[in-house]
C-alpha cells in the first residue's frame, strides 16, 4: 500500500498544525476541519483545504464524527489523523472510518476500546505481567461500598472516573471523612465530561513520579519503545513540564519499563503511536521494582516532541507510515537517546488567580526563532495561534508548547529559561513567569521531581507579584509617549508637515511637560514628564528619582528605552488604557488614568460579584434576600471544563441575583450583589 | 538653493559675551513666564482645586490633542502693572490643536481676581478673536469669569474696543462660519453671560457653571428675591429649562471631552495653499543666535547670520542682493513652508524701500507668506535724501506692506523706531502675528535722539530769550527723558501693553513661525490689489 495522497486532520490548534507540517514534508496534501470560531484559525490557513464542520462548541463540531467523516469523503482524503483529544480515542469513530473505506491514523478500534476503560485495561495488563497499582476496579458503584473499598486499599486513595483522562473526574482523598464529597464531585465531572459517572479507586502514592513510555507498533507484528518521558511536574493532574529522558533513570529500570511497555502493546496487538503511563514511587529513589501501570493512551501525546528531539525521529511521520501499512522505520536496536529535551506548556491562565483560564486576543505573540538541527539553538515552538488570534472559551487555552533540546539536562534547562525570557505574549495573562520559576527552581535543577512538586514549592513558584517600581513606571510612560509618536501623523492633506502634529507638549518659553497617572494594584502613581528641547525627556518618578530618558519602538513594536544611559528592552502591550509591561524579570499590569475617559455614570453597583471568566452556571445555591456569611458558596460556574465555586467575599444579604442554573455568562458579568450589613 | 555662509567666530570673546548675556535674558524671560503660569497664587489655586475644578492651564492641556503644542498669545500681558496682581491679564489665550484642528482657545483664569476683566484682559480677549478671524480658526471659550472688574469699568466697558466688542465679534465670526464654542466651567455673570449665549454650542458643568445676567447679590438688591446661584443659573436650569446651554457635563474633564467631540464634528478642512516640503534643520545651530545678537541694539551685524539660523537648511535665495543693500530680501523655507523674508540690514534708503516694495509684489503675486525681521532705526534723513524723494519711496514700501493680502509675520529682533516700524510691518500694519525677541527695542525714536531733539528745541528757546543753558543743565534736562524712553522701549513694557503677541526665545522662532504659518493657512490665500504707488 502506497503512502496517502491526502489526509484529513480531525483536530485544531497546534497539533493540527504539527500534523500538517509533517504531511507537507512528506508530500501529502492536507485537509483541515474547523468550527465557526476557528474559521480563520492558523490550522485552517495552513492546510491545503478546509471544511467547516459546525458551530464553535466542540460538541457541535470537533466531536461530531459524522461531520468529520463527511468532510473526508467530500475532499477525497484517504486517511484521518485524529491528533489528541476530541475523537482520538473514540473506537466508534475509528470503526466508522474503516467502514467508509478510509484509514484511521491510529490503532485499531479494538485496541482503543480495550484500553479505553481503565479497569479493563488494568486487567489486561495484569494478565500480560505488567505491574499495576493496588485498587478497586469493580462494577459496583454504591457509595457505601466504594467507601469500604477505599478503606480496604488504605488511605490516601485516588477516585477516578472510569472513562476519565486528563485529570478530569479525579479526586484525591486523604481521610475517610472527605470521601463522600469527593466521590460526588468525581462522579459529576465524569458525567459532564464523558457521560459516564462510574469511578474506580486506587492507592494514592505519596511521592510518585509520572513516567511514561512511548511505544510504537505496526501492522506487521513489530513493536518498539522510544524510551521514557518524565511528566511529574503537574498541577491538578495536568502536565506542565515534560522531559525526556527521565532524570536519574537507572539503565535497568529503563530496560524493565521499556520491556513492560512493549509487552503491554503486544498484549493488545497495538499498531500506531501509544503511550504507557506508569507511576513510580520514588520515596526511595527510582527502582525497577516500584513502577506501576496507570493507563495507556492510544494516541499521540501532547508531549511527543521531547521524544522526537532525543531520538531524532518524527513521530507523526511514523504514524502516517504505519497507518499506510509500512513497517516501523527503525528497530529497537537502531534507537538511542541523544541529549535531553524539555517541554513547557504555555497556557492562557492566571497563576495569581488559582490558574483561572484566561481568554482574549493575543495582541502580541512572539517567540525567538528556533532551530533544532545540528548546530542550532535547540529551540522549537509548536503553536496553533498567531499574533492577533484569540484564545476563546471554547477550547483548551494552551497557546504553545515551548520545547528545547540540549546536550544534557543542564543545557536544556538553560535554553528553556532563555526561551521563556524571550517569549512575548500580551493581551491576556499567561503562565510564562510561573514556567520560568519552575525550570529555574533549584529542586527542579536537582531533579527532585514528583507529582507534588508544584504544590510543595508553591510559595517559590508564585512569589508575591513584583512591586511596580520606578523602572516599570518609566517604561510604561515611555511606551505611551513612543506609541503616541509612532502614531503621530499628518492631520491635513494640504498641510502634511505641520508642526502642530508634534506630540511633545511644546509650549512657548517653557518646557513641554505633562503628568501621567497610573494605577497599579489600587495604588496611584504619577510620573512627571519634562520634554527637552533637543529631544528626549526627564522623568520625575514617584520613588523620588529623576531619569533622563528617551525611547522608541523597534520594528516589532518592542520598546527600546534608554534610562540614564542604560539601554533596557521591554514589551509594553496596550489595550485601551490598560498596559502590560513585560520584561525578562516579570510582568506588571497598570492602568493609565485618562481624566477625559472618566466614568460618567456615577451609579456604581455596590458589592457586585462578577463572573471571573466566561462559563456556564451549573449550580445556584443562593437566592435574593438570603443572608450569607463570608466564604459561603453561592454559585458554581463551569468554565473551561473546570468547576469554579464563587463564594461570598463578605457577609451580607444577597440581592440582584439575575441568573439561573444553565445560564451562560460572560467574564465580568454582574452575577449578583451582596449588600453588607450595617 | 544657495546655502548661506557664516562669518561668525563662535570662539571670539564678543560672541561668548553676547551668548552669556542673552542666555541670562532668556533665563529671565522663562522665570517670568514660570511666574505668571502660577496664576493668582497658591491660595487661590488651592481653593480652585478644592472645588473640583481643573487649573486653567490643565484645562487647556486636556482640551488639546495629547502632547499637542499650545501657541500662547500675550503671555506677559499686564506684566509689571497692577502691582503684578493680574498675571497674564487674568486670561490665557492661544492656538491649540483640537482633534486635528487649530483652534483659538480663550480661557479665563478664575484664580486671578475671579477671572474679572481688566483693560489688558479685554484687549487680550479681543486680540485672540482677531487672530481667530484673520486665520479662520474656531473659537473655544473656557469661561470662568465674574465679568468686568467693577472699579476698572471706564477702561473695559464703554469704548469701541471694550467688553461689548467680544460679543459683536462672536456674532460676526459665527456669521462667517467660524465656530463659536463655549464651555461654562464657572461664573458667567452679566455681560459674561453672553459668551455662552452668543456661542454656536454651549456646554456647562453641573454644580460649577452658572450663567445669569444678574447674580444673586444683584437680584437681591434689585427685587429682594433670595436665590442661590445654582437655582438662578446653574447647569440644570440652563440645560433642562432655559435651553441656554446644549450639553450637560458632570465635571471639567467631561466638559472638555464634549468640547473635543464638538470640534471633531465641525467638518472643516484646510484649503490647499502653500507648497510644503519636509522641514530641514538649519545648517547652523540656532543656539548661536545668542552669540550673534549684540548686547547694544545700535551695534550693526549682518542679518543674514540670523536668517542662516532660522531657515530650512540655511538655504536662502536672495533677491537684488547688490541693490539697496540695507534691506535683505529673499526666498526661503521655515519648517517646510515657503516664506519671503524682508530683513533690515541698516537704515532704509530710497533704493532699499523700492526693492522691498518690489519683493512684496513678488510674494503677493505668488502667494508666498512674508516674514519681516525688524531691526530698524528709521528712514534716512537729510537734504540729499528728502530731495531724492525718500518720502515717496518709503510710501511705496508702506503701501505694499499695508495692502498685500499674503499672511505677514513680524519679528522684532532689534530696534523698531519711527516710520521704520511702519515700513517693516509694525502692529498697525496687521501682521497675522508679531513677536519680539528680548533684544527688541520699540519706541518712537531712540532715547538719545529723543533727548537730543527736545534739548535742541529747549536750547533754541533759551537762546531766543538770550539765556545761558550750560552743558550740565542740558545733561540734567536730558537724563529723565533718556530714562523714560529707555524704560518704555523695553520689550516687557511693550508686551505688557499687548503691542505684540509675545516675547520669544530666538531659538524658538522656527517652531513658533511653523506653528503660526500652519495656523494661518486655515484661511485661503487671496490675491492682492495694491494701492497707488507714488512714482
Amino acid at each position: 500500500m502506497a503512502l496517502f495522497d491526502k489526509i484529513l486532520i480531525a483536530n485544531r490548534g497546534e497539533i493540527a498544525c504539527r500534523v500538517i507540517r509533517t504531511a507537507r514534508h512528506m508530500g501529502i496534501r492536507t485537509v483541515a476541519v474547523h468550527s465557526d470560531a476557528d474559521a480563520n484559525a492558523m490550522h485552517v490557513a495552513m492546510a491545503d483545504e478546509a471544511v467547516r464542520i459546525g458551530e464553535s462548541e466542540v460538541t457541535r463540531s470537533y466531536l461530531l464524527a459524522d461531520r468529520v467523516l463527511d468532510a473526508a469523503k467530500r475532499t477525497g482524503a484517504q486517511a484521518i489523523h485524529p491528533g489528541y483529544g476530541f475523537l482520538s480515542e473514540n473506537a466508534a469513530f475509528a470503526e466508522a472510518i474503516a467502514a467508509a473505506g478510509l484509514t484511521f491514523i491510529g490503532p485499531s478500534a479494538d485496541s482503543i476500546r480495550r484500553m479505553g476503560l481503565k479497569d479493563a485495561a488494568k486487567a489486561i495488563m495484569v494478565d500480560a505481567g505488567v505491574p499495576v497499582v493496588p485498587g478497586y476496579h469493580g462494577k459496583g458503584q454504591d457509595p457505601a461500598d466504594l467507601a469500604a473499598e477505599a478503606e480496604k486499599i488504605g488511605y490516601p486513595v485516588l477516585i477516578k472516573a472510569v472513562a476519565g483522562g486528563g485529570g478530569k473526574g479525579m479526586r484525591q482523598v486523604h481521610k475517610a471523612d472527605d470521601f463522600a464529597k469527593a466521590l460526588e464531585g468525581a462522579m459529576r465531572e465524569g458525567k459532564n465530561a464523558f457521560g459516564d459517572e462510574r469511578v474506580l479507586i486506587e492507592k494514592y502514592l505519596v511521592k510518585p513520579r509520572h513516567i511514561e513510555v512511548q511505544v510504537f507498533g505496526d501492522t506487521h507484528g513489530n513493536a518498539v519503545h522510544l524510551f521514557e518521558r518524565d511528566c511529574s511536574i503537574q498541577r491538578r493532574h495536568q502536565k506542565v513540564i515534560e522531559e525526556a529522558p527521565a532524570p536519574d533513570m537507572p539503565p535497568e529500570m529503563r530496560k524493565a519499563m521499556g520491556e513492560a511497555a512493549v509487552a503491554a502493546a503486544r498484549a493488545i496487538d497495538y499498531h500506531g503511536a501509544g503511550t504507557i503511563e506508569f507511576i513510580a514511587d520514588v520515596s526511595d529513589g527510582l527502582s525497577p521494582d516500584r513502577f506501576y501501570f496507570m493507563e495507556m493512551n492510544t494516541r499521540l501525546q501532547v508531549e511527543h516532541p521531547v521524544t522526537e528531539l532525543i531520538t531524532g525521529q518524527d513521530l507523526v511521520e511514523w504514524q502516517i507510515r504505519v497507518a499506510s501499512g509500512e513497517p516501523l522505520p527503525l528497530a529497537q536496536e537502531d534507537l538511542s537517546i541523544n541529549g535531553h529535551a524539555l517541554e513547557a506548556r504555555l497556557y492562557a491562565e492566571n497563576p495569581d488567580r488559582m490558574f483561572l483560564p484566561a481568554t482574549g486576543k493575543l495582541t502580541r505573540l512572539r517567540f525567538p526563532d528556533g532551530d533544532t538541527g545540528p548546530g542550532g539553538n535547540g529551540l522549537r515552538v509548536d503553536t496553533g495561534v498567531r499574533e492577533g488570534d484569540s484564545v476563546t472559551p471554547f477550547y483548551d487555552p494552551m497557546i504553545a508548547k515551548l520545547i528545547v533540546h540540549g546536550k544534557d539536562r543542564a543545557e536544556a534547562i538553560r535554553r528553556m529559561a532563555g526561551l521563556l525570557e524571550r517569549t512575548r505574549v500580551a493581551g491576556l495573562v499567561t503562565n510564562v513567569f510561573f514556567l520560568k520559576q519552575l525550570v529555574t527552581h533549584p529542586a527542579f535543577d536537582a531533579a527532585d521531581l514528583d507529582t507534588g512538586f508544584i504544590e510543595r514549592f508553591t510559595d517559590d513558584l508564585l512569589p508575591p507579584p513584583a512591586e511596580t517600581d520606578d523602572t516599570v513606571l518609566a517604561l510604561a510612560t515611555l511606551s505611551v509617549i513612543a506609541e503616541r509618536q509612532a502614531a503621530a501623523s499628518s492631520a491635513h492633506v494640504n498641510d502634511p508637515y505641520s508642526p502642530w502634529d508634534s506630540v511633545v507638549g511644546w509650549r512657548l518659553n517653557d518646557d513641554g511637560r505633562e503628568v501621567m497617572t497610573f494605577v497599579a494594584k489600587d495604588t496611584t502613581a504619577e510620573v512627571a514628564v519634562r520634554y527637552s528641547r533637543g529631544g528626549g525627556m526627564v522623568l520625575d518618578l514617584p520613588g523620588g528619582t529623576s531619569v533622563m530618558a528617551d525611547a522608541q519602538l523597534d520594528a516589532s513594536g518592542e520598546l527600546m528605552a534608554r534610562l540614564d544611559g542604560h539601554r533596557v528592552n521591554a514589551l509594553v502591550a496596550r489595550d485601551g488604557n490598560s498596559l502590560t509591561v513585560l520584561r525578562e524579570t516579570g510582568q506588571w499590569k497598570l492602568e493609565l488614568v485618562d481624566p477625559m475617559d472618566a466614568d460618567m455614570d456615577d451609579a456604581q453597583a455596590g458589592g457586585a460579584i462578577t463572573a471571573p471568566l466566561p462559563g456556564k452556571l451549573i449550580r445556584v445555591m443562593t437566592a435574593d434576600g438570603q443572608k450569607v456569611k463570608k466564604g459561603d458558596a453561592l454559585l458554581i460556574l463551569e468554565a473551561m471544563k473546570m468547576e469554579h465555586t464563587i463564594s461570598a467575599p463578605h457577609a451580607g444579604t444577597v440581592s440582584a441575583m439575575s441568573f439561573a442554573e444553565g445560564d451562560q455568562v460572560e467574564e465580568g458579568t454582574v452575577l449578583l450583589a451582596i449588600e453588607a450589613e450595617g | 538653493m544657495p546655502v548661506l555662509k557664516s562669518e561668525i567666530n563662535t570662539r571670539s570673546d564678543a560672541f561668548k559675551a553676547n551668548a552669556t548675556h542673552w542666555r541670562d535674558e532668556i533665563a529671565r524671560l522663562k522665570d517670568r513666564v514660570a511666574e505668571i503660569k502660577q496664576g493668582g497664587g497658591e491660595r487661590s489655586r488651592l481653593r480652585h482645586l478644592e472645588r473640583g475644578k481643573m487649573l486653567p492651564r490643565e484645562r487647556i492641556r486636556a482640551l488639546v490633542d495629547p502632547g499637542a503644542p499650545f501657541l500662547e498669545l500675550n503671555q506677559l500681558a499686564a506684566w509689571g502693572q497692577y502691582d503684578g496682581e493680574v498675571p497674564s491679564g487674568g486670561i490665557i489665550t492661544g492656538i491649540g490643536r483640537i482633534c486635528g484642528r487649530e483652534c483659538i482657545i480663550i480661557c479665563n483664569d478664575a484664580t486671578v481676581k475671579g477671572g474679572t476683566y481688566y483693560r489688558e484682559t479685554v484687549k487680550k480677549h479681543l486680540r485672540a478673536q482677531e487672530v481667530a478671524l484673520e486665520n479662520n480658526l474656531p473659537c473655544i471659550s473656557l469661561v470662568d469669569s465674574g465679568g468686568a472688574n467693577l472699579p476698572q469699568w471706564p477702561d473695559v466697558f464703554p469704548d469701541r474696543e471694550h467688553f461689548g466688542r467680544i460679543f459683536y465679534n462672536q456674532a460676526n465670526m459665527s456669521a462667517r462660519g467660524i465656530p463659536q464654542i463655549a464651555v461654562v466651567m464657572g461664573s458667567c455673570t452679566a455681560g459674561g453671560a453672553y459668551v455662552p449665549a452668543m456661542s454656536d454650542d454651549a456646554i456647562i458643568v453641573r454644580q460649577q457653571g452658572t450663567i445669569f445676567l444678574g447674580g444673586p447679590p444683584l437680584v437681591k438688591a434689585a427685587t429682594g428675591e433670595v436665590v442661590s446661584a445654582e437655582d438662578l443659573g446653574g447647569a440644570d436650569v440652563h440645560s433642562r429649562t432655559s435651553g441656554v446651554t446644549d450639553h450637560y457635563a458632570v465635571n471639567d474633564a467631561h466638559a472638555l471631552a464634549m468640547a473635543r467631540n464638538i470640534v471633531a464634528n465641525l467638518n472643516r478642512i484646510k484649503p490647499p495653499s502653500l507648497e510644503c516640503t519636509a522641514p530641514v534643520a538649519p545648517a547652523f545651530d540656532p543656539e548661536e543666535l545668542y552669540g550673534i545678537l549684540p548686547r547694544d541694539v545700535r551695534q550693526p551685524y549682518d542679518v543674514r547670520e540670523l536668517i542662516a539660523r532660522m531657515v530650512d537648511g540655511s538655504e536662502f535665495d536672495e533677491f537684488k542682493k547688490l541693490y539697496g543693500q540695507t534691506l535683505v530680501c529673499g526666498f526661503a523655507r521655515i519648517m517646510g513652508y515657503p516664506v519671503g523674508i524682508v530683513a533690515n540690514n541698516g537704515i532704509l534708503f530710497s533704493e532699499s524701500s523700492k526693492k522691498g516694495a518690489h519683493f512684496i509684489e513678488l510674494c503677493s503675486q505668488r502667494h508666498v507668506p512674508l516674514l519681516f525681521l525688524q531691526n530698524i532705526s528709521g528712514f534716512m534723513v537729510g537734504r540729499k535724501y528728502e530731495s531724492g524723494g525718500i518720502a515717496k519711496d518709503g510710501a511705496k514700501l508702506v503701501t505694499a506692506v499695508a495692502t498685500t493680502k499674503v499672511p505677514k509675520f513680524t519679528m522684532v529682533v532689534g530696534g523698531s523706531y519711527g516710520a521704520g516700524n511702519y515700513g517693516m510691518c509694525g502692529r498697525s500694519y496687521s501682521p497675522r502675528f508679531l513677536w519680539m525677541w528680548p533684544s527688541a527695542r520699540l519706541a518712537l525714536m531712540g532715547s538719545e535722539q529723543a533727548a537730543g531733539v527736545l534739548a535742541t528745541v529747549t536750547r533754541a528757546n533759551y537762546e531766543r530769550q538770550g539765556k545761558e543753558w550750560s552743558a550740565d543743565e542740558e545733561k540734567t534736562f536730558k537724563q529723565p527723558i533718556i530714562d523714560q524712553f529707555e524704560e518704555q522701549s523695553d520689550p516687557y513694557f511693550a508686551t505688557s501693553r499687548l503691542w505684540d503677541d509675545g516675547l520669544l526665545d530666538p531659538v524658538d522662532s522656527r517652531m513658533t513661525m511653523g506653528l503660526a504659518l500652519s495656523a494661518a493657512i486655515n484661511k485661503p490665500l487671496e490675491d492682492t490689489s495694491f494701492g497707488v504707488f507714488r512714482m
